[in-house]
């Protein structure tokens, strides 16, 4: 019965979703000031109902409902509740409805904390996401219903979810990157709207940069934790994979990176109009398409969904009809938000504008490495398939150009800079980049490596001239406390972001560089020297998991004498799929992190036999992570930036005091 | 002009689009398979039950029959596993390819779910699935009385698929 209310509060929110992106519309046209207003109670319907449909099936998981195809396929009665749970989007119909949910989410974020918007923008906004809802309703309710039933034999037992995907870093990780992903259509909107309505100004940017830096920390958070579970997941070690799946969400993630920068133009200078726009459309596109490539079956990955053809041609009507709609309507109606105001050479326009150009070309570079496989396919030229290699060599060296270039633009100004003072301001942090940059690798390691002399002076050169541009700013205040309170909340958004990411390339390039690994036949009782760390392999012993059987390895790991940590490596095999995982156990650090892997049993017959195993030591490969966090908390700071809400307060204020006399009334 | 740049953007996204469309209509799942009325590939391959045991393509003869390829890896197999089982209680003869897969973990998965098989034959290194052109687990190829493919069909077999698809070409070639 509940599975049938899922789905029937499915086609409600459909139904609700038809009425949103057209009768606000409509509303703006005709001038109707209730069709625009019904925008928001619309909203709040959809939500409601999206909702509901998404408890049902967390419901019939939670119950073990395998009458339901869906629950039946990626759940297991012995599944921990949990996964259960999480189960809920392990698989291609139920991650849609998630997808769904969280968009109706936004949609109903959107209609709540935009009180100070104009009601025919809202209107506009909140009918665009509408037609989206539209698209992926139907796209559930055709080709992927999670409600369909086995009936009338429905099996006893399900056959689990993906062992994979039992794990607490996969329980948030999807919700992350949809909330991103989703998150684009926000500004998307936005786009659209003001693309319909020919207004573009500062306010427009005012009013759709939170959304974007919300939705882009999101994406920042979702990406990190993605390459955080594979790394112990997956057990071998590795981080990022340059997978097409992996490329689809870090495409959307360049391009908002880009919008980000180029709404600060846009709001402070009133330039760049056309390009915001266009960045907001690649954006979500970008997210579509990232939905098309993981869901259609055209491109192979480890992360793929269930090919089923329907569905790629359905998603790429829908996508024809978003992408290609919206890009006519950019190449019809930009030309009426055209900008006004010139910069010159050596200006904070500039440098921005180098950093979206930069930004670009590696998006571009990553969309032709993911996507020529397919293209090469489609014109005959045989399966080919592109590997890290290629994306490496691009994108290392652009990066570090646009990390150079990272130190340089805060400093300037809008308009133009003097060239005095970037030499005044740069001097300092250019000379102790470079003394940190020669001394840091000869005092870390015997072998004194030249990309590390890199790295080091890129990440010291972005965090110093930061801090030498904070000096500057500070430079009239009475004490450095009540100067550190003038700088705005969207200047410490930036500093910390960029700071997130001289921490993330030191992580990337000291883990890349210096990281050891070793593969070795152990026999219990047996200890190996890796990178001055004892390893003892104590025992192998069996033991029973909740819906699996597992070997474990009991593995002391001394530094010198002293016993420093022991691990515990797991090899599991899932009862209902037979799939074996390799729980790699990780003692992680600031510093460094020692990661040990139980490989394959190399004597089976004999019980005490050898068993092959990977002991990784990765240095600094945590900052990854960390200066992702800091990159994305660097986000949500600017997000408390005074001017995103002076208006609005000033108006709740209003409406509080109106409500209160209504009470009164009462 | 300058106008005219702006159609740029759309231009890219339509010629990745056709890509694309291409991209799925060259989908393998729904292509026939290259040996269709081609006799199955020559393989000669150890049975499941005995190692010792090699068996090759004359298995195929004097009847009309279906070849699955299944492994205990493949949670689709898990769910067509009992109609197959059915299956073979009406009399259908059904081969099994044992697809890269732990022969162990084969056994006790035809032990525990029953085995609708005349026979399994072993590979474990994907090489006759490289012959057949298997894209994945579960397949199921009809096989004539001289030995020669006739239909393919990629995914799950249940009821609809058998009495809408598999069973007329079956009911034909006897």
């Amino acid at each position: 019965m509940l599975p049938e209310l899922g789905h029937f509060s499915l086609i409600l929110a459909l139904c609700l979703a038809v009425v949103l992106s057209t009768l606000p519309l409509l509303g703006t046209f005709s001038g109707n000031l209730l069709w625009m207003k019904a925008s928001r109670s619309l909203a709040t319907g959809i939500f409601t109902f999206v909702a509901l449909a998404f408890v049902c099936l967390t419901y019939a998981f939670v119950q073990d409902d395998f009458s339901v195809q869906y629950v039946a396929n990626h759940s297991n009665t012995l599944l921990p509740v949990q996964y259960k749970i999480s189960a809920v989007w392990g698989g291609h119909e139920g991650s849609l409805l998630l997808w769904i949910l969280i968009q109706s989410a936004w949609t109903f974020a959107v209609s709540v904390y935009s009180r100070d918007l104009p009601v025919d923008m809202l209107a506009r906004v909140l009918a665009v996401m509408g037609m989206i809802a539209v698209g992926f309703l139907l796209f559930i309710l055709l080709t992927s219903n999670p409600f369909d039933r086995y009936l009338p034999n429905s099996p006893g037992e399900g056959s689990d979810l993906n062992p994979l995907l039992q794990d607490p870093g996969l329980i948030i990780h999807p919700p992350m990157l949809y909330m991103g992903y989703v998150g684009f259509s926000v500004a998307f909107a936005f786009a659209i709207a003001a693309l319909l309505s020919g207004r573009l100004d500062s306010a427009w940017a005012r009013w759709s940069r939170p959304w974007t830096n919300t939705a882009w920390a999101f994406l920042t958070i979702g990406i990190a934790l993605g390459s955080w579970w594979a790394y112990y997941e997956l057990g071998w070690g590795g981080w990022w994979f340059w997978d097409p799946v992996e490329n689809a969400s870090f495409m959307p993630w360049l391009a908002g990176t880009a919008l980000i920068h180029s709404l600060a133009v846009t709001e402070k200078r009133g330039a760049f109009k056309s390009w915001t726009i266009l960045l907001a459309i690649f954006a979500f596109s970008l997210s579509l398409l990232g939905t098309f490539l993981v869901r259609s079956g055209v491109l192979t990955s480890v992360h793929a969904f269930a090919n089923d053809p329907e569905r790629g041609v359905f998603i790429l009507g829908f996508l024809a009809l978003v992408i290609g709609g919206s890009l006519t309507l950019y190449a019809l109606r930009a030309p009426v938000v055209k900008s006004v105001s010139g910069f010159g050479i050596f200006s904070r326009e500039t440098f921005l504008l180098c950093n979206n150009i930069l930004l670009m070309v590696v998006l571009a570079t990553v969309l032709l490495g993911t996507l020529y496989p397919l293209i090469a396919d489609a014109l005959n030229w045989g399966k080919i398939s592109v590997g890290p290699p290629y994306f490496n060599f691009f994108f290392v060296p652009l990066m570090g150009l646009l990390c150079l270039l990272l130190g340089i633009g805060p400093l300037s100004n809008w308009k133009r800079t003097d060239g005095s003072r970037f030499k005044q301001l740069l001097r300092w942090p250019l000379m102790l980049s470079l003394f940190l940059a020669l001394i840091i690798p000869y005092l870390y390691d015997i072998h004194y490596q030249w990309s590390a002399v890199i790295a080091v002076f890129i990440a010291a050169w972005v965090a110093l001239s930061a801090k030498s541009d904070m000096l500057y700013r500070l430079r009239h205040a009475a004490n450095w406390l009540a100067g550190y309170k003038k700088l705005s909340a969207s200047y410490w958004g930036m500093v910390v972001a960029h700071i997130g990411v001289a921490i993330s390339l030191i992580g990337i390039a000291f883990s890349s560089i210096y990281s050891d690994q070793r593969d070795l036949r152990m026999a219990p009782g047996e200890a190996v020297d890796v990178g001055g760390y004892r390893y003892q392999l104590e025992s192998v012993v069996q033991q029973r998991g909740p819906n699996y059987q597992a070997d474990v390895g009991t593995v002391m790991v001394f530094k010198g004498e002293q016993l420093l940590v022991t691990l515990q490596p797991e090899k599991r095999r899932y009862f209902s799929s037979s799939n074996i995982m390799t729980e790699a156990a990780i003692d992680p650090g600031l510093f460094r992190d020692l990661y040990v892997a139980l490989g394959e049993p190399l004597d089976e017959k004999a019980r005490n036999g050898a068993w092959a195993v990977r002991v990784h030591f990765k240095p600094f490969v945590r900052w990854i992570w960390l200066g992702s966090i800091f990159m994305a908390l660097g986000g949500i700071v600017a997000l408390i930036d005074k001017r995103y809400r002076k208006r609005v307060s000033a108006r709740d204020v209003e409406t509080a005091a109106a409500t209160v006399v209504e009470f009164q009334k009462q | 002009m300058p106008r005219l740049k702006l159609f740029i953007p759309l231009i890219v996204f339509a010629i990745l689009a056709v890509l694309f469309w291409r991209g799925l209509s060259l989908d393998s799942t729904r292509m026939p398979s290259a040996l269709i009325d081609k006799p199955v590939p020559a393989f000669e391959l150890p049975t499941l039950k005995n190692e010792n045991q090699l068996v090759g393509r004359d298995l195929f003869k004097d009847q009309v029959s279906l070849l699955n390829i299944w492994a205990t890896w493949c949670v689709s197999c898990r769910v067509e596993h009992p109609y197959l089982v059915k299956l073979a209680q009406a009399g259908v003869p059904i081969y099994g390819v044992n697809y890269k897969d732990d022969v162990i973990a084969a056994r006790k998965w035809l032990q525990d779910l029953h085995d609708p098989y005349v026979l399994s034959v072993v590979d474990a290194d994907g090489r006759l699935g490289i012959d057949l052109g298997v894209f994945g687990a579960p397949e199921t190829y009809v096989v004539d009385r001289a030995g020669v493919i006739r239909y393919k069909h990629v995914g799950v077999v249940d009821e609809r698929i058998w009495q809408q698809t598999l069973k007329p070409i079956v009911d034909a070639l006897r």
